[in-house]
């Protein structure tokens, strides 16, 4: 059935909508060629419209095992070609039948980089994915809907919960952590904590970690105050590695600022330079939000990395404290595993007890 | 400035000349690199003797030396020219190789020039199999499991110790010369004697056979600092066992998911670091299509072809960046040219999908070997950009001008089902029309192709998908509605095709298209996939679109178009010259638009011409483009046969074609015409006339007289051209050739056999310059892309040379020429006779602008646009011959091809060629034949076998070559005929006659040349063909003209008297400047 991208600017893409969905979102593109299903089960997509510039996708099909978290929670995909039999030894599915299983709405046939060239001169904006019938007033009352503020609760795990019992231990604060994350630092030697986004910074440290591990998730970090308060009790009393969301509510609680990015970083190539070393890694980026520079001035927080294409802050370390945080994801999945070395130093910060 | 100071003088390395496996992608990394390091300032000295290229254009590098690429004369460059570092990594597996020597003979540290770039420990590393191994071992990156063997015997040991099939790859090789897949121990035993004997370190590696694994490929930069990225990753349309220069190469990946994606990635990053690689890297892995297993199959530790396509695909100029990294800069110092805002500092990212398509040159070499095996046959490729694979893939098939505007139409259509079946296992270039055509006809499933082939379901799912359109197509028949014919144009199909399978005319389904404004829009290739803004301009056409980002400039314009794939007959040379005629619009204020499908070569780098397009140079494309760019014209006179051929439809269109007209150039092809305009001009030519059946062939014939040369209108390259002898030959070649092309007429001409001549000119309508006269060496009847060329002529006389510039005056101005012009002449008895004209730019206009400094294209391209030659300074008739000698001489790539007979004639063999300079004919002539490769004996035996014809002639040749030590050996009659002559011969058996046989001899290494002339009528052709070919097997010389002979012995008797060759470069010579 033939659909349509309206932006909140007017502007309009056609193509052909996969399960009749009338969705608002944010409208957000991500520039890897490979890991749809990683993006589409990346937790920080929720409440956000994806658009992939690569123009074919499904050619691999679906496979289980590489799901971010337990369903997709974006609003909605937008693509160009969607392959309907996909070929890889490792497929247990056509991407079709996942949109069908996660109801999730999807247009394809899409003139995506036409799409991600408005974007990028425009910035991000809001945008409704409709049947190309629906009238004027039904696409006004579904912009007219409020906003999402609460994405990380609808993310995070009901409850909490253990994986492995060996090696040192963390708590994962889960405001839409990724799997690979969780298996990342399992794979750097931690037995893992998961609690749920709200949980009261009491309540981690009643936990006995030995550090605590701070994960991405959707949404404006300013969204979610109670959070920021929480992890502003935490500094200092464990070690603490924050990445995406979690590096910026470490921002934010050490008093910084945040800000929203003109069309974000998301996709697998961006490179990034740590500062310490001057070495430079390829990372795999998905956020709409950025630290400020300036508002540093005066923390205890140094920038460790940098993004090599616009500079801006992907990284902090705490001057004394045995605090870092990154804004890209060295998990990976999608992407260049580049950047695991990020998970070891934790483990070695965890280890030295700082 | 260089971030190591250090470095003011820097020598380039190039890649020499064009061979299979080493074509015009190092012309393309050459010049942007010499480009990338003048540009810091540091003056660049470049060694190439290849002179259709470039790379070796004097305003490229500061120092250009034609030299031949050997260890003695590179060391007498560097010490002429004292550089302060050597760069080798972008001249190919050639300049890799001579970095190797030049380091072992410890001339770079002689000299205090350092190995820039990758160093010698690096390129070993990854060369030496057995040090691969080690390092592949210590990393723990799994290889096949493999042995180096030194013998036949070791090979077959290990092959018993893990099965069959085994792969032989010899060690030191282009484009693994001498490799093979063995099934068994007789195979195995045949193709470990040949990669011994090609290997240069006498090694070959025999490992387990992963053929019909996924076959992945990842280029790989890395700097100083260790910063490593991925510029691309390329998934192979054949699974392992082609070849990767020989097969359907799509980017990126599409069968790999993202575990997979970074699991090579990651792999290729650590074997880059541990190799210690700086600057680009190529590496190949086969990847398990049921499990994640991979091996590591190559890394190439230089830019390779796959760079160059890698380039092209992404808009990532490897090159470029691997000169700055070898100069000292770090992946973050250097800008992204294509966003100029961000850094070479990441992975490109694209939005659309490419596929490669290699050009094979089996058109050429009708009886040579198809199948495709590790031993590439390609000599070109072309590359397409869609927003699909089968739009990509259509867009390749037209663009590869074998007469395909679809996957059909090829010599399987033809075949019976029973054959169709047949071959599909066999891997040959025609295995994807073969695919094609058994889909079309529901022979078998998706899946059945693939358990045959190995070739991924997704591919061949793509070509179902393009099969089924056919058939809607065909349902709908004339009653093609509009939107089925816009789901045909965005699945990729020409207007042609669909003309086919509707049995509507091919201007109806255009009609059609335009009425329903359905037209392509353009896409730009900016490495990131439209997340940056980019300034290159650098496009792509799709119907898959609703947006075009082109926006025509008010400025005039012109377009011109390219040549295409390098192929047998048009290779790099008419690259140049499109490139030169772009740097000559640009200069004259002009916007320089150019269309070309190549992606090997300088014309399709971004930064060449205003606007790139990338598309294939068929009519309904090229117009395409017209229509949105609205050009004052088209300049078709600098892309060889291929921008000619589209001249007539682009005129019908309504197009201008600038300089020399569609009617001047039919008037020199069509032959009635052109008779008439030779009689006008009072001007010579064979008896000849044209024929279509061979009824009248066999009366011409009797007419104009055996032998005579006999061709099919329109070629170039003298494809199908053959010298005939009599009746029976005559009626067989109709038979053969009249069916390749029906609808154009044969020609027969006598054969004059008598000095041949070469002359390219320039006319403005009015006047006609002339920069040099060429004269080949060998006798007409050899073509003249395989002859030696010499400049200025050696032997004509005053008259001679005075009528070559009357009749070239008189035929430029008759044909209204208003461009370049090349005629070929037969002198005989002092009177001079035309071959063929042709009213474009030639093979030997590079070659001529360099060695007389004449700007051809240069002019051309003014002339063409309306200017006069006075107005630029020139006058009128012959260029006073220069006081040096330049000689071009051809290079072959024989050992590539098996089943080829490597006797020169009227079919054009060569691949690519040499220039030797020097003050004497003799010095240049040394330099042409040493720097073409050709392995000519110091000492020894040399073997002669030749015809009757010939005998007295090469009497007088072996009494040369015997007075300077050379033993002979000869054929019982050539034998004979010696003896006579006063000569001590060695009798040798005929082919099979004894133990002692030719071959034999040739195999025992007891012969070190031969010469071998073949009786007229090819008679006894098979036993020649043996000797010919053992020679090219061996490595060992075999000369098929004794005009070679005579050189040759001239060059011997030259190094005999101990005579040495000084080093000049071409600004020396041209600027007058040689000293004495």
């Amino acid at each position: 059935m033939k659909g349509k991208l309206i932006l909140e600017d007017g502007s309009t893409f056609w193509g052909t909508l996969m399960n009749n969905g009338a969705v608002a979102a944010e409208v957000v593109f991500n520039t890897g060629m490979t890991g749809y299903q990683e993006i589409l089960t990346d937790p920080s997509y929720c409440g956000q419209i994806i658009a992939l510039t690569y123009p074919l996708i499904g050619n691999y099909g679906i496979n289980s095992d590489v799901n971010q978290s337990r369903q997709c929670f974006a609003s909605g995909f937008i693509a160009d070609s969607l392959c309907s039999c996909g070929s890889n030894w490792q497929k247990e599915g056509e991407i079709e039948e996942f949109f069908a299983k996660q109801n999730l709405t999807c247009l394809y046939d899409v003139d995506t980089r036409a799409l991600v060239r408005h974007l990028r001169s425009f910035g991000t904006m809001r945008g409704i994915i409709v049947p190309d019938d629906y009238d004027e007033k039904t696409c006004q009352a579904l912009f007219a809907a409020p906003r999402a503020l609460n994405t990380v609760s609808l993310v995070t795990t009901p409850k909490l919960y253990t994986l492995g019992s060996e090696g040192v231990h963390v708590v994962v604060m889960d405001f839409g952590v990724k799997r690979h994350m969780l298996e990342s630092l399992q794979k750097a030697g931690c037995c893992v904590t998961v609690v749920p986004a709200f949980t009261a910074a009491e309540e981690v440290l009643a936990l006995k970690p030995d550090g605590i591990f701070l994960s991405n998730g959707p949404g404006d970090p300013k969204d979610v105050p109670e959070i920021c308060q929480n992890v502003k009790k935490l500094i200092g009393k464990k070690p603490i590695f924050g990445i995406c969301l979690g590096h910026q509510l470490i921002a934010l609680a050490s008093g910084a600022n945040t800000y929203k990015m003109k069309f974000g970083h998301r996709g697998s190539n961006q490179p990034v330079q740590d500062l310490r070393t001057g070495k430079i890694y390829i990372s795999s980026q998905n956020h709409g939000y950025a630290v400020e520079e300036k508002s540093l001035e005066g923390l205890p927080l140094e920038i460790t990395h940098r993004s090599v294409n616009d500079s801006t802050v992907e990284g902090l370390r705490h001057k004394s404290l045995p605090l870092f945080s990154v804004q890209y994801h060295p998990e990976a999945s999608p992407g260049p595993d580049d950047n695991t070395y990020l998970f070891a130093e934790f483990v070695q910060m965890m280890k030295r007890g700082e | 400035m260089p971030k190591n100071k250090a470095l003011k003088k820097i020598l380039v390395i190039g890649s020499g000349p064009i061979v299979i496996g080493q074509a015009a992608e190092f012309d393309y990394a050459g010049s942007q690199a010499c480009r990338a390091l003048r540009e810091e300032g540091i003056e660049v000295v470049l060694v190439n003797n290849n002179p259709a290229t470039i790379m070796t254009d004097t305003d490229i590098a500061n120092r250009v030396y034609s030299e031949p690429l050997t260890v003695s004369f590179l060391e007498n460059v560097i010490k002429k020219e004292r550089p302060d570092g050597i760069l080798a990594t972008l001249g190919g597996q050639a300049g890799l190789n001579l970095a190797v020597e030049l380091s072992k003979a410890g001339i770079p540290q002689k000299y205090g020039a350092t190995l820039l770039g990758t160093s010698l420990e690096a390129i070993e590393k990854a060369e030496d199999r057995e040090l691969f191994k080690k390092t592949m071992e210590k990393l723990g990156e799994p290889i096949p499991e493999s042995r180096i063997v030194e013998d036949v015997e070791a090979a077959v040991r290990f092959a018993n110790e893990i099965g069959y099939p085994i792969i032989v790859r010899p060690a030191y090789t282009l484009g693994g010369t001498g490799g093979g897949i063995a099934e068994n121990e007789e195979e195995l035993i045949e193709i470990a004697v040949r990669g011994l004997k090609y290997s240069m370190i006498g090694q070959v590696i025999v490992e387990r056979s992963v053929a019909g694994w996924k076959e992945i490929e990842y280029e790989v930069i890395r700097d100083g600092a260790d910063n490593c990225i991925t510029v691309c990753n390329m998934e192979n349309f054949d699974p392992v066992g082609v070849h990767t220069g020989d097969s359907i190469v799509v980017a990126p990946s599409q069968t790999l998911n993202d575990a997979q994606y970074q699991m090579l990635r990651s792999a290729s990053l650590r074997i880059i670091r541990e190799l210690g690689i700086e600057g680009g890297c190529n590496a190949q892995y086969a990847l398990d299509p049921k499990t994640n297993r991979y091996y590591v199959i190559e890394v190439n530790p230089r830019v390779s072809r796959s760079s160059a396509l890698a380039s092209k695909a992404t808009g990532y100029p490897i090159a470029k960046v691997s000169a700055k990294i070898a100069i000292g800069y770090t992946l973050d110092e250097i800008v992204n040219d294509v966003t100029k805002k961000t850094k070479a500092c990441f992975e490109p990212s694209l939005d659309y999908c490419v596929v490669k398509f290699p050009r094979w040159p089996f058109d050429k070499f009708v009886f040579a070997d198809r199948t495709l095996g590790t031993q590439m046959k390609a000599t070109g490729e072309v590359m397409a950009i869609d927003r699909s694979f089968e739009a990509a893939l259509l867009k390749a098939v037209r663009s590869l001008e074998i007469g395909a505007m679809h996957i059909l139409g090829q010599r399987p259509s033809g075949w019976d089902d029973e054959r169709l079946l047949r071959n599909l296992s066999r891997i040959d270039d025609e295995r994807l029309f073969a695919i094609a055509e058994v889909l079309r006809r529901n022979l078998m499933t998706v899946e059945g192709v693939h358990a045959i082939t190995k070739i991924d379901c997704w591919f061949i799912r793509c070509i179902k998908n393009i099969i089924d359109m056919e058939n809607e197509l065909r349902k709908a028949g004339a009653e093609l509605s509009a939107a089925l014919l816009e789901k045909a144009k965005k699945l990729g199909f020409a207007d042609a095709a669909i003309a086919v399978f509707t049995g509507l005319a091919e201007e109806e389904v255009r009609h059609l298209r335009l009425k329903n404004n359905i037209v392509p829009s353009y896409k730009m290739v900016d490495t990131c996939a439209a997340e940056f803004e980019a300034a290159t301009p650098y496009f792509y056409s799709t119907y898959r679109s609703c947006e075009d980002e082109v926006c025509p400039s008010e400025r005039k314009k012109v377009i011109v178009l390219g040549s295409g794939p390098i192929r047998i007959g048009q290779g790099v040379e008419f690259d140049y010259c499109s490139v030169h005629s772009v740097w000559a619009l640009r200069a004259m204020g002009l916007e320089a638009i150019i269309i070309n499908n190549n992606p090997e070569t300088v014309s399709t780098d971004f930064d060449i011409s205003d606007r790139l397009y990338f598309e294939p140079l068929t009519a309904e494309d090229v117009l395409n483009i017209i229509e949105k760019e609205k050009p004052l014209g088209v300049i078709v006179q600098f892309g060889g046969q291929t921008a000619i051929n589209l001249a007539g439809a682009l005129q019908k269109a309504g197009v201008k074609i600038l300089g020399t007209s569609v009617d001047s150039i039919d008037c020199a092809e069509d032959r009635k015409r052109f008779d008439a305009l030779l009689e006008k001009e009072h001007i010579l030519r064979p008896r000849g006339t044209a024929v279509t059946d061979s009824q009248a062939a066999a009366a011409a014939a009797n007419n104009v007289g055996y032998p005579c040369v006999i061709r099919p209108s329109y070629v170039l390259g003298g494809r199908a051209m053959e010298i005939i002898y009599n009746e029976a030959e005559l009626l067989d070649y109709m038979e053969r050739a009249v069916k390749v092309s029906a609808q154009h007429p044969v020609l027969i001409d006598h054969y004059m056999q008598g000095r041949e001549v070469e002359v390219d000119a320039i006319c403005d309508g009015e006047k006609v310059l002339i920069p040099g006269i060429m004269e080949h060496i060998e006798r007409a009847g050899i073509h003249s892309g395989d002859s030696i060329a010499v400049y200025p002529p050696q032997t004509l006389s005053s008259r001679v040379i005075y009528t070559i510039i009357d009749n070239t005056k008189r035929l430029a101005k008759g044909l209204s020429v208003k461009g370049l012009l090349n005629i070929q002449y037969v002198i005989v008895d002092e009177r001079v006779n035309v071959i063929e004209v042709n009213p474009r730019s030639s093979r030997t206009v590079p070659f001529l602008s360099k060695v007389t400094g004449v700007p051809m294209v240069d002019l051309a391209t003014r002339v063409a646009l309306g200017q006069t030659l006075g107005e630029n300074g020139y006058g009128e008739g012959l260029v006073d011959p220069k006081p040096y000698v330049a000689l071009k001489a051809p290079v072959f790539s024989f050992a590539k091809m098996q089943d080829v007979d490597i006797s020169l004639g009227p079919e054009m063999k060569s691949t690519g060629e040499v220039m030797g300079i020097d003050k004497s004919y003799s010095h240049a002539l040394y330099k042409a034949i040493i720097g073409a490769g050709m392995n000519i004996p110091e000492q020894g035996t040399i073997l002669f076998t030749v015809a009757d014809k010939d005998k007295e002639e090469m009497c007088q040749l072996a009494k040369g070559f015997a007075e300077i030590g050379f033993r002979l050996a000869a054929t019982e009659g050539t034998a004979k005929a010696l003896e006579k002559f006063g000569l001590e011969v060695e009798i040798v058996g005929k082919v099979h006659e004894n133990s002692a046989d030719i071959l034999n001899l040739i195999k025992a290494g007891a012969v070190n040349m031969v010469i071998n002339t073949m009786s007229p009528g090819k008679k006894s052709a098979k036993d020649g063909f043996k000797i010919r070919r053992s020679t090219v097997e061996h490595g060992i010389a075999c000369l098929t003209a004794l005009d070679t002979a005579w050189e040759v012995l001239r060059v011997l008797s030259f190094m005999h008297e101990k005579n040495r060759a000084n080093v000049a470069a071409l600004q020396d010579y041209t600027g007058g400047m040689i000293d004495e």
